[in-house]
Order: C-alpha cells, then structure tokens, then sequence
C-alpha cells in the first residue's frame, strides 16, 4: 500500500515536471515566433524613425542632387516603372505558359522531370548570378547596354520560377471533373485550358505575379552588375534608355558616409516599402476575394 | 421540304467531324509549340548561365592558375602586384552565412514548431503573412538596417569600438531574419506532412504536447527541416546587398565576425560599380567569382531537393 502510494507521488512528481518543462517550451517556441514580428517592427520603426520627416511631394519629384537636402527620387521611381512594366510585358506570359505546358499538356516523362528540377534550381540561383549572365547576353552579345530592356529581360528570366510555382499551383486546384466536362462536350485541349481552366486559376495566378513583380522591384543587385546607373538625372523615356531604381538609389546613398545621406536612403526606403506593402496587400485581398467566390 | 432540313443543320458526318478535328488541330499546333517554348526557356536559362560562367572563367585563368585562385590567401586584384587568392572572399562569404544560421536556425526550427504544434489556425493565418513579410522585404532595406541599427545599437552597446562600422557580424545577423521565415515556412511544411497517427500514437503512450513535438515530430520531419536549413544557407551564400552595404569591401581573411570582410557577391558588385577595363584580369575574376558561387548554391540545392524527394517517398 505504502510503496504503491510511493511509486504514484513519484510519479506526478514527474508528471509535474514534465508539464512544466512542456510550459517553458511553449514559452521558448512562441517567444522565437514573436522574435521574428518584434524584428519587423524595430526595422519598420527605424526606417520610419529616420526618414519619416524627410518624404514629401518634392522628395519623389526631385531628380538627385549632391546636396542631400535637394535629392529627391524621381528618376529611381520612374526607373522601376519601366523596368516593372517590361519585366511583367516578359515574364508573365512565359511563366504562364510554361506553367500550362508542365501542368497540363506534358507527358509524365523525363523531359518534364528536367524541366521541373531544372525550373527549381534556377530558383535557387543567386540573384547576382543572373546579372552576370544579363551582363553577357544582353548587355554585350545583343548590345542592348545597360538599358531599361536589358534590366527587364534580365529580371524576367529571375523571377520566371516565382511565377511558373504560382501559376502551376492555380492550375492545379481546378478539379479535373471541370476538364473531364469540357472535353466531353467534345472541346479541344487547348479549349479547355483556356476557357475552363485558366478563369478559375486566375486569381492563385495573379498574387504569384504580384508577389513575383515585388521581388523585382526590391531588387538590385543584378541591375547593378548590368551596369543600372547609379547617379541619373532624367527619367526613361524608352525601352533603350539608361535608367537606374529605386533601391540602387538607396544603396547609393545608404554607402555615403554623411549622416544626411543616410536619412535621405531611409526616405527612399519609405517610399519602397509603402509601394511594396501596397502590392502585398493587393495580393492578399485579391485572393481573398476570390476564395469567397469560389464555386466549389 | 422543311422538315427534311431540319436534321441536317446541327448534324455533321463522322468524316466531317474528323475533318474539322484534324484542323483544330493544326491551328491549335503553334499554341502548344508556344507553350513547350516557355517550359523549354528555362533549360535554355540554365544553360546559357553555364556557358556564360564556364567561357568567361577561363578567359580569366588563361591569366592566373585555377589552383592559385582557389588556394590563394591573398586578394589584390587591382594592385601592381595583383594577387588572386578568393579564400578571403569565400571565407568571409562563409562566416557571415554560418552567422545568419546561427540565428535562423534555432528561431525558425522553434516558431516553425509554434505554429505547427500549438499555434490555433486563427493565431496561425495571421502570424504567417506577418513572418512572409520579412521575407519580402528589399535586400537593401536590410543592409540599412544592419549598417544604422545593428552596428550602433545592438553591436556597439556590449562590445564598444572593437566593432567596426562595416562588420560581418551585423550582415549576418541581418541575413538571419531575412531568412528566418524560409526556415520556418520549410520546417512547418515538413512538420505538417507528418502523419495525425504518429501524434497520436504518441498522446495515446501518454505524451504531453512538448514530447509529442521533440520526439515525435522534429525527428520524423528531420529530413525536411535539414532541407530547409540548406536552402536558406544557400540564400544566405548567394545574398548580394546585405554583405556589401553592411560589411563592406575590404577583403580579410579572418574568423572576428566585428571586423570589415568583403564577400564574393560584394566583389562582383565592386567591379561592376567602378571603371575596371573589360580586359582587366580583376574584372574576369567576377566570373571566376561567380562561377565559385553558382557550384556552391547548386550543390546545396540539389542536395536538399534530394533530401526533400527522399522524405516525400516516406509517408505517401
């Protein structure tokens, strides 16, 4: 009797110990989770904190200027126009396509299993990588030079992969009971895809897009490797103008050592974010929009 | 009269029918062809960046020995008597990467088991986005953030002046919350895909939900979790801005995190800024460079798409 009553509050002792070892673990993983959120706000705090005072209308219609209190972004902003305009004129048809291809007209065989690990590798290619190849191709084998184009073609083949991923994904979530229907009624492939398939995929479709157009927006190191200018006081005005974006610019000033220039970048990051957070947004609410209407 | 053309107006013959098939056909043809081509181009990508590499590196060690270039301790490509050993860069690459996992890895393996195993789904749709958020942010935004914030306000505090105003500490730690929610995205997948049984199997033995998560689902996920963490050490190995704003240029072959090192990405960015002539063996070493750089990243991703396939198999 004792030694039975011995083993039991043996036990709850370890019962106990091993609830509170589960509570400091809760502990420890949702502080870990918090660490990340806290990260977020102490950067959007900083960036907001040093540069908040110095946005206004004449900071993005101003062209940039060696004395930090008259720059402004102007040429940036419109740079990253451009070059967003022809990334998405490139990209977007190509990575649909190539996404309709692989989900439904390949055959299971292994040219479409190179493609498909070839497709993820080229996602994990270091973005600078691909300046190195636009710098080759574009910029000197087609002479285009350091170009709004050959930013956009160079910016199109690295977020290729983000858009074919989504894309495939919206392909994917139509059920083949709709395809099944449509070819029934004696459609053809291609009919199908296009009148059947592709609406519903539509939304999934477009949040990839978006979110792949806001990658290529806050990038800039393959830009740089192409030869973007860093110091431009005009804005594009085609497809064969020198242009420089917005977080070259940023990077430019955030390298000078005055401490003005460095309030200047934190403006221009403003600037950014609020453009980036903006396209996110979209692409939040366009999904869950659409979520709502979805028939099945 | 009439009723006998009635039947005819929808109704073709069988020889009709195939016939209008056979011509979809064709026309619907350059359609398909389209398509092949887009899914093709990425083929084309992978090779035209090989053959970019692979010509202009030899180009480049037509000048200096493949085996001084990657034993080489020194790196002074623009001096007179240049020199082109890439271990300082590839150190300095490697230092700070192995820094940012030291604080990716443990923050994202724990919230990735928050919000897998105790996170509500309502907690959960909500913190994801806001973790995605990090991921999204511009690379130069973090290399600001490192340069203005790290180094003065979190680096400088404990460790006084000894921290210099480029450090790699500060790029790493940067590079650490960049990549803190590709970890814990991965992870979660991986944790998620482990079957309901096993957990319950668990509880059934009488496992609290902390031995149910460390002895259950991180070991069973542990493929994919190592997965995970390779891939965003190859983003760590490949990411550009943050290294170069925030730990500078100057190449130093050295473990002290809070000194100045120039990596291999803040190289290629150096040359491509400056005014190298093309002929200059300092500027075909950006494709040597990068050709380090590429084998490195592709090694690591196909590894951990290995990893990632092999578990898959698993629970199918």
């Amino acid at each position: 009797m004792s030694a039975a009553e011995g083993t039991l509050s043996r036990n709850s002792g370890r019962v106990a110990l091993r609830r509170n070892m589960g509570r400091v673990f809760y502990g420890v993983c949702l502080a870990a989770t918090l660490s990340g959120i806290l990260a977020l706000a102490v950067l959007l705090i900083t960036v907001a904190s040093d540069g908040l005072g110095r946005v206004s209308w004449d900071f993005i219609d101003s062209f940039p200027s060696r004395f930090p209190e008259r720059a402004g972004i102007k040429g940036a902003l419109w740079g990253s126009i451009w070059m967003m305009a022809f990334t998405a004129v490139i990209a977007i048809p190509l990575g649909v396509g190539a996404a309709i291809y692989l989900e439904e007209f390949a055959r299971r065989n292994w040219v479409t299993r190179v493609i498909e690990t070839n497709i993820n590798n080229l996602a994990g290619v270091p973005s600078i990588i691909y300046g190195l190849l636009g710098l080759t191709v574009f910029v000197r084998l087609m002479s285009l030079g350091g170009s709004v184009i050959a930013g956009s073609l160079t910016m199109s083949l690295l977020v290729l992969p983000i858009i074919i991923v989504a894309s495939r994904e919206g392909l994917r979530s139509v059920p083949p009971s709709i395809r099944e229907a449509s070819l029934g009624l004696g459609a053809s492939q291609w009919q199908t895809v296009w009148s059947q398939v592709l609406p519903p995929a539509l939304p999934t479709i477009l949040t990839g897009i978006i979110l792949a157009l806001s990658r290529a927006i806050g990038e800039s190191a393959p830009l740089i490797v192409i030869g973007a200018t860093l110091f431009l006081a005009f804005t594009p005005d085609g497809p064969n103008s020198q242009f420089t974006v917005l977080p070259i610019q940023i990077f430019n000033w955030a390298s000078r050592p005055q401490p003005e220039f460095q309030t200047t970048a934190a403006a221009g990051i403003i600037v950014l974010l609020t453009v980036l957070l903006t396209m996110n947004a979209l692409a939040i609410g366009l999904r869950l929009y659409f979520e709502g209407k979805r028939k099945w | 009269m009439s009723a006998t053309a009635v039947p005819t107006r929808g109704f073709v013959t069988a020889k009709e029918r195939e016939r209008r098939r056979t011509i979809r056909r064709i026309r619907e043809a350059p359609i398909y062809a389209f398509l092949f081509g887009c899914a093709a181009l990425s083929i084309f990508t992978t090779g035209a960046i090989v053959v970019v590499l692979i010509e202009e590196a030899i180009r480049f060690f037509r000048h200096v020995s493949i085996v001084d270039f990657l034993t080489g301790t020194t790196w002074t490509p623009t001096f007179a008597d240049a020199h082109f050993g890439v271990l300082p860069l590839f150190n300095a690459t490697i230092v700070m990467a192995a820094g940012a996992m030291i604080v990716a890895i443990p923050l994202g393996v724990l919230a990735a088991i928050f919000l897998s195993e105790y996170a509500h789904p309502r907690v959960r749709s909500i913190i994801k986005p806001v973790l995605e958020v990090l991921a999204g942010i511009p690379t130069v935004v973090y290399g600001y953030f490192a340069l203005q914030f790290i180094t003065p306000e979190l680096l400088r505090p404990p460790f006084g002046n000894d921290v210099s105003i480029f450090n790699a500490a500060a790029a790493s730690i940067a590079m650490g919350i960049m990549i803190l929610p590709l970890v814990a995205s991965l992870s979660e997948d991986a944790m998620r895909a482990v079957p309901q049984s096993l957990r319950e199997g668990a509880y059934g033995l009488g496992s609290n939900r902390f031995e149910v998560a460390t002895k259950v689902v991180v070991p069973a996920a542990l493929s994919g979790i190592i997965a995970a963490v390779i891939l965003a050490a190859s983003r760590a190995i490949g990411e550009t801005m943050i290294v170069t704003i925030a730990a500078g240029q100057a190449p130093n072959l050295s473990w002290n995190i809070f000194e100045e090192m120039a990596a291999m990405t803040a190289y290629i960015v150096q040359v491509s800024l400056g005014d190298t002539p093309r002929d200059d063996p300092a500027y075909g070493a950006i494709f040597a460079v990068g050709m380090l750089l590429f084998v490195t990243t592709l090694v690591m991703n196909i590894f951990a798409q290995w990893l990632l396939a092999r578990f898959r198999e698993e629970y199918d």
